[in-house]
């Protein structure tokens, strides 16, 4: 149902991204024959599009599923259910073979520079190996591209034969970024690119992004839990709890005015110098485990506003005002009906 | 003038900071060369073996007895400067035997190692990559392998064919002693396949030839090298004792442990020791650098490892 309600925002726009009711569970196997007797439903039921060249960022707390969501996005993961489309044609079930092809379209910047670069290929491999993989390229045309791409994010050509241990995590980064942008791609999927990085090289490296995505006209779907990186750099804003979207909207309405109190609670939680602080909203309690979620609302264990409703009806999402969505029986006129609704199916 | 001096104090500047900069910029693979370089055992370790190899090479320019000519007028003779370390019962040249031996030792070991890596890669690799059930069924025959004592199993073989070669011999060897490997490889494809550049190789559309050989090989070098050197030890003390106990290389080719196997006579245990004693030195010498190289390479790849 909320894939419909998207499908409406963007029909005049070039859709580059579709996803529609996507589920990732994961099994929990238990028992002598090792069945699964649980699911871990770290994606579940999230729809949404990306439009060319813009950013739709993703937040959320730790362990709320973006990271698998992005994977699941680029089929990296199987989704357990759902379509993904790209560029008009759906990825979802093509096999790791299948796929192949398409990956020079879409790339992936990964969290953490020390693990995501293998440390016994030099700067030059690495940047070139996609090329290499994915392109007919002549050794002298690979060279002439990597060496112009290792300029393009900021480094020197001399570090071509360096190693990624000579490199701190922000340089790492900047080969991470040359190696993803090299094919040329579409669509690259920012998984909190900088949240192991210093501030202050984090701006850097946003920056850079950020020159990159109108240089080479590129889509990021960009996931972190940082809201102020996420507000730097998005023209959309996805909130994600527990495996679902909460909210969705431009980045101006949904910082100005958020409308899920779950997004609400957490951009009064954003650190600012500021002395007004003291009677800010804090998120109590744990985030709930995504093996056991609480019934209908998912976040009603930790909200301000919860009421009986939200114990029963998973709420919706659903456009509260122009292009902003969100999923919360605060916003919902049919509160009463809805209500009545449940009742009488029990 | 002046200005001349400039320029050069200028150059040379940017020369040494040049130099610094290649002094520091070592690939991994130098940076293990240069710990394992000092390490003094390993070094010494590495000598030795090297003159072991050289020996074996140039056997016949250091004698110039057919170390499996018998001479039955010959038998068991003391040293004497014609034959340096006495005859066998045979009447062969113990010196040329000794020296022909380190052939087959080090050809069997070497081989048989090489052998056991490449049986170990592939099946290591492939239980580690895919895992599931290629995993499960590499695993359930490594186990099953691993329940039988080898030395039951390699007699059972050496039994069934009619002739021991090397070729055979090697094979035995290898086909018993993979599962070891096999186990340390996957070990390892298991750790990094958690690791993100892993997802960054298929992520490119990388296949899983390329991600095995270039991703995964590479980060497991450290343990399939020590390991395999540590294996070649294994090997030559198997083949010794195989043909000690006269179920290894058939006589009359020589080797270090069918020489040793002499030593069952006790008259020549008792009268004889320079027909067993250098044999049994060689074995020992041998083993033991190679465990030193082994050690070595392990602190080369792992500094984290080891006390020093």
């Amino acid at each position: 149902m909320s894939a419909k309600i998207n499908n409406d925002v963007v029909t005049e726009k070039d859709t580059l991204v579709k996803i529609s009711n996507v589920k990732k569970y994961f099994p929990v196997k238990g028992g002598i024959l090792r069945r699964p007797i649980n699911f871990v439903k770290a994606v579940d039921d999230v729809s949404f599009t990306v439009q060319k060249g813009e950013t739709l960022g993703v937040v959320g707390e730790s362990g709320c599923g973006k990271s698998t969501l992005g994977r699941v996005v680029l089929n990296l993961l199987p989704s357990t259910s759902g379509h993904i489309h790209f560029k008009d044609e759906e990825i979802t079930d093509k096999s790791t073979r299948q796929m192949r092809p398409l990956r020079k379209e879409m790339q992936m910047i990964f969290q953490d520079p020390f693990s995501s670069l293998n440390t016994k290929m030099s700067v030059r491999e690495l940047i070139e190996e996609p090329l290499i993989v994915q392109s007919n390229f002549s050794k002298e045309e690979r060279r002439e591209k990597v060496e112009h791409m290792v300029e393009k994010v900021g480094l020197r050509i001399a570090d071509l034969v360096k190693y990624p241990h000579e490199f701190s995590g922000g340089q790492r980064q900047r080969i991470s970024i040359a190696r993803a942008l090299i094919l040329e791609p579409s669509f690259i999927v920012c998984d909190e690119p900088v949240s192991a990085l210093d501030m202050s090289i984090q701006a850097q490296v946003l920056n850079l992004m950020k020159d990159l995505q109108e240089e080479f006209n590129l889509t990021y779907l960009f996931i972190s839990h940082d809201l102020n990186v996420v507000n730097h750099m998005s023209d959309r804003v996805a909130v994600m709890y527990l495996g679902r979207i909460v909210e969705i909207a431009s980045n101006e309405s949904i910082y100005e005015d958020p409308l899920h109190p779950y997004s609400q609670i957490l951009l009064q939680s954003i650190p600012t110098v500021s002395e007004e602080n003291q009677d800010k909203a804090t998120l109590s309690g744990e985030l709930p485990s995504p093996l056991d979620p609480p019934s209908g609302c998912a976040f009603r264990t930790r909200c301000p506003f919860a009421h009986d409703l939200c114990k029963e009806v998973r709420p919706e999402l659903r456009e509260i005002k122009e292009g902003h969505y969100a999923a919360c029986h605060l916003y919902n006129e049919d509160n009463e009906k809805a209500f009545t609704k449940q009742g009488e199916i029990e | 003038m002046t200005k001349n001096n400039e320029e050069t104090s200028v150059e040379s500047e940017a020369k040494t900071s040049q130099e610094i900069e290649d002094e520091e910029r070592k690939t991994p693979f130098q940076m293990s060369f240069q710990r394992f370089m000092k390490n003094k055992l390993a070094v010494v370790g590495v000598v030795v073996l090297v003159l072991m190899v050289l020996m074996a090479v140039f056997a016949p320019l250091l004698t110039s007895h057919d170390p499996t000519k018998s001479d039955l007028m010959l038998v068991e003779n003391k040293p004497s400067a014609e034959h340096i370390l006495g005859t066998d019962g045979s009447g062969r040249d113990n010196f040329a035997r000794l020296l022909y031996g380190s052939r087959i030792s080090l050809i069997v070991g070497f081989s048989a190692m090489l052998f056991t890596l490449f049986f170990g890669i592939v099946t290591g690799a492939a239980a580690g990559y895919y895992g599931g059930k290629v995993d499960a069924i590499i695993m359930r025959i490594a186990d099953l392998i691993y329940a039988l004592p080898f030395f039951v199993l390699a007699l059972t073989i050496i039994a069934i064919v009619e002739e021991v070669t090397i070729g055979i011999f090697v094979t035995i060897i290898a086909i018993t002693t993979w599962p070891n490997l096999s186990r340390i490889i996957r070990g390892s494809f298991l750790t990094l396949r958690e690791q993100e550049f892993i997802l960054s190789a298929q992520s490119i559309g990388a296949n899983d030839f390329r991600i095995i050989f270039k991703h995964f090989i590479p980060n497991t070098m450290g343990p399939i090298v020590v390991n395999a050197t540590l294996m070649m030890a294994t090997m030559i003390i198997i083949e010794s004792g195989m043909s000690f106990i006269g179920m290894g290389i058939p006589q009359p080719t020589p080797t270090w442990g069918n020489m040793i196997s002499e030593a069952q006579s006790i008259r020549i245990l008792r009268d004889h020791p320079e027909a067993w004693l250098p044999p049994g030195l060689f074995i020992l010498v041998t083993v033991l650098s190679i465990n030193f190289i082994g050690d070595g390479l392990r602190d080369a790849f792992d500094p984290k490892s080891g006390d020093n």
